[in-house]
C-alpha cells in the first residue's frame, strides 16, 4: 500500500531534515570558531 | 495579595483610557467592523445561522481581545513605569491585577456593544436558559484577558512584539474557546446543557489566575 | 563519554532495523484496515516518544524555575525541540493512516487533537525563544512550559467531553492487541526512544557549543575596542 511507504518514508524524512538542521548548524558553528580562534592567535 | 496598590492603578488606567479616547474609539469601530465583516463572510439569513453564532461571536471577541490586549503595556513601556514597580516595594500581583481588571473592563464594554449588533444581524434568540449568557460571556472573557495580559508581558521583551501575543495565545486557550464557544451554542440552540462548559471554565479561570500570579513576578523581573 | 556516542549509535540503528522488520514483516496483518494498520507501529511509538519528550521538558523547566540551573534550561530547550520533531511525525502520519482506512484526512478525535494542541503549544514555545530578546529567556520559556502543562489536562477533558457529544472516527481504533503486534510496537517504541536519546544529546552538545561561542563573541567585542591587539 502506497500510504504505508508514504507514512514510513515521511517519518524518516522529518527526522533527516531535522539532523540535516542540526549538521549544518554544528558545521557554521565550527567556521565561528575557527575565525575566533584566528584572531585570538 | 494585592497591597491596595491594584485598585489605584486600576483606577489611573481607566481614567487615562477613558480621557485618551484613541484606543476608546479605535476598538469600538473595530468591534463595528468586525461584525459586518463576518456578517457578511457568514449569511446570517441562513437557519443555521444559530449553530454558529457561537463561535461567531467568540472569535470576533477574540480578535478585538488581542487588539486591545496588545495596547497593554505600551504605555508602561514608553515611560518606563515598569522599571519603577520593579524597584518598589508593591508586590508585582497587584500591578498584573490593575493590568487584567483593567484589560477586562475594556473588553467586557467591547463585547457590550457588538453584541447587540451580533443579535440584530443575526436574528438571534436564545433558545435555553439565556441568563446564563453573561456568565459565560464573564468567564470566557475573563480566560482570554488573564492569559492574555500575561503573555503580552511576557511579549515586551521579543522581536515582532504584536504578533507574539496571539501566537502564545491562542494555543493554550484552545480549551477555553472551546468552552466558550459550546456553551453559548449549546444556550442559543438549547439542545443541550452548557453545565460542563462553564464547570470546565471555571476551572480554567481558577488554574489560569493563580498560574500568572504566581509566575507573574518572574516575568516582570525579566529584563 | 564519548566513546559511548557511537556505541550508542550503533544500538540504535539495530533497534530501528529490528522494529522496522517487526513492523512490516512479523507483526500479523490486522483483520479490518489491511497493511495500512502497520503505520501504527510508528505512529503510536512517535507519540509516546514525543510525550515522554515533553514530560521531560516540563520537569526541566520547573526545575529551571527553582534553581535557575543552565543545564536544565538546556535539556528543556533540547527536550522542547526534539519532541516537536516527534509530534510533527505523529501528526503527519496520522492522516496518512486516516485516509484510506476512514476516507478523511483529518479527524478531531481525542487523541489526534490533543497532539496538535500540544505541538501547537510546543511551537509557540520555541518561538518565544527564537523571538525573544531578553536576558532571561529560559525563565520566561519556562514560565510557558508551565502553563502548558497546566493546560493539558483542560484540553484533555474540553475535547473529550466535545466528543462525546459530537462522535466522530478514532485514529487507531480501540479493542485488544495482538501479542505479536505488542511485541512489534515495543520494539519499535524502544528503537524510538533511542532515537530520541541520541538526536537530544547530539543537540545538547551543539547548543552547549553555541553557548561557548556566543559568550567568545562577546568577549571578543568587548576586548577589541581596547586595541589591545
Amino acid at each position: 500500500m502506497t500510504y504505508l511507504y508514504a507514512a514510513y518514508a515521511a517519518t524518516w524524512l522529518i527526522h533527516i531534515t531535522y539532523l540535516g538542521i542540526l549538521a549544518r548548524r554544528y558545521a557554521r558553528l565550527k567556521k565561528e570558531i575557527e575565525s575566533l580562534q584566528k584572531k585570538s592567535v | 495579595m494585592s497591597s491596595g496598590l491594584t485598585t489605584p492603578t486600576l483606577i489611573k488606567d481607566l481614567r487615562l483610557e477613558w480621557r485618551s479616547k484613541d484606543a476608546i474609539n479605535s476598538m469600538l469601530f473595530f468591534a463595528l467592523l468586525v461584525v459586518v465583516i463576518f456578517s457578511f463572510a457568514f449569511d446570517p439569513i441562513a437557519e443555521e445561522s444559530r449553530q454558529i453564532a457561537g463561535g461567531l461571536v467568540w472569535v470576533a471577541f477574540l480578535f478585538a481581545a488581542v487588539v486591545a490586549l496588545n495596547q497593554t503595556w505600551a504605555r508602561e513601556v514608553r515611560n518606563a513605569v515598569l522599571d519603577a514597580y520593579r524597584v518598589s516595594p508593591a508586590p508585582p500581583n497587584s500591578l498584573f491585577l490593575a493590568k487584567a481588571i483593567g484589560n477586562f473592563i475594556f473588553v467586557c464594554v467591547l463585547e457590550a456593544l457588538m453584541t447587540p449588533l451580533f443579535i440584530a444581524f443575526y436574528n438571534l434568540r436564545a433558545l435555553g436558559a439565556a441568563y446564563l449568557l453573561p456568565v459565560v460571556a464573564i468567564l470566557g472573557t475573563w480566560a482570554l484577558v488573564v492569559n492574555g495580559t500575561f503573555f503580552a508581558a511576557m511579549s515586551l521583551r521579543t522581536r515582532s512584539r504584536e504578533i507574539m501575543l496571539p501566537l502564545l495565545l491562542f494555543p493554550i486557550s484552545i480549551p477555553a474557546v472551546l468552552a466558550m464557544v459550546s456553551a453559548t451554542s449549546a444556550i442559543l440552540t438549547g439542545e443541550y446543557s452548557p453545565k460542563f462548559w462553564i464547570v470546565l471554565l471555571v476551572a480554567y479561570d481558577v488554574v489560569f489566575t493563580t498560574g500568572c500570579l504566581l509566575l507573574f513576578d518572574t516575568v516582570l523581573n525579566a529584563e | 563519554m564519548k566513546r559511548a556516542f557511537p556505541i550508542f549509535g550503533v544500538v540504535t540503528a539495530v533497534l530501528l532495523s529490528y522494529g522496522l522488520y517487526q513492523a512490516l514483516v512479523v507483526a500479523p496483518t490486522e483483520q479490518t484496515m489491511g497493511e495500512v494498520q502497520r503505520i501504527f507501529y510508528y505512529h503510536v511509538s512517535s507519540a509516546w516518544t514525543a510525550f515522554l519528550l515533553f514530560l521531560i521538558n516540563f520537569v526541566a523547566s520547573i526545575v529551571y524555575l527553582v534553581r535557575r540551573n543552565t543545564k536544565a534550561d538546556i535539556i528543556a530547550l533540547v527536550t522542547a525541540e526534539v519532541g516537536v520533531v516527534f509530534c510533527t511525525v505523529v501528526l503527519v502520519t496520522g492522516p496518512i493512516w486516516a485516509r484510506p482506512v476512514w476516507g478523511i484526512w483529518w479527524t478531531w478525535d481525542l487523541r489526534l487533537t490533543l497532539t496538535l494542541v500540544l505541538w501547537l503549544i510546543y511551537v509557540s514555545y520555541l518561538m518565544l525563544r527564537r523571538f525573544s530578546t531578553s536576558g532571561q529567556t529560559p525563565l520566561l520559556a519556562a514560565a510557558l512550559s508551565v502553563f502548558g502543562a497546566l493546560d493539558v489536562p483542560l484540553v484533555y477533558f474540553s475535547i473529550w467531553y466535545f466528543r462525546t457529544q459530537h462522535p466522530q472516527p478514532v485514529v487507531g481504533g480501540g479493542g485488544s492487541i495482538d501479542p505479536r503486534m505488542m511485541h512489534a510496537l515495543l520494539m519499535n517504541w524502544a528503537a524510538f526512544l533511542c532515537l530520541a536519546f541520541m538526536i537530544s544529546w547530539s543537540r545538547y552538545r551543539l547548543e552547549r557549543l553555541r553557548r561557548e561561542v556566543e559568550e567568545m563573541q562577546g568577549l571578543e567585542a568587548l576586548l577589541e575596542p581596547r586595541g589591545v591587539r
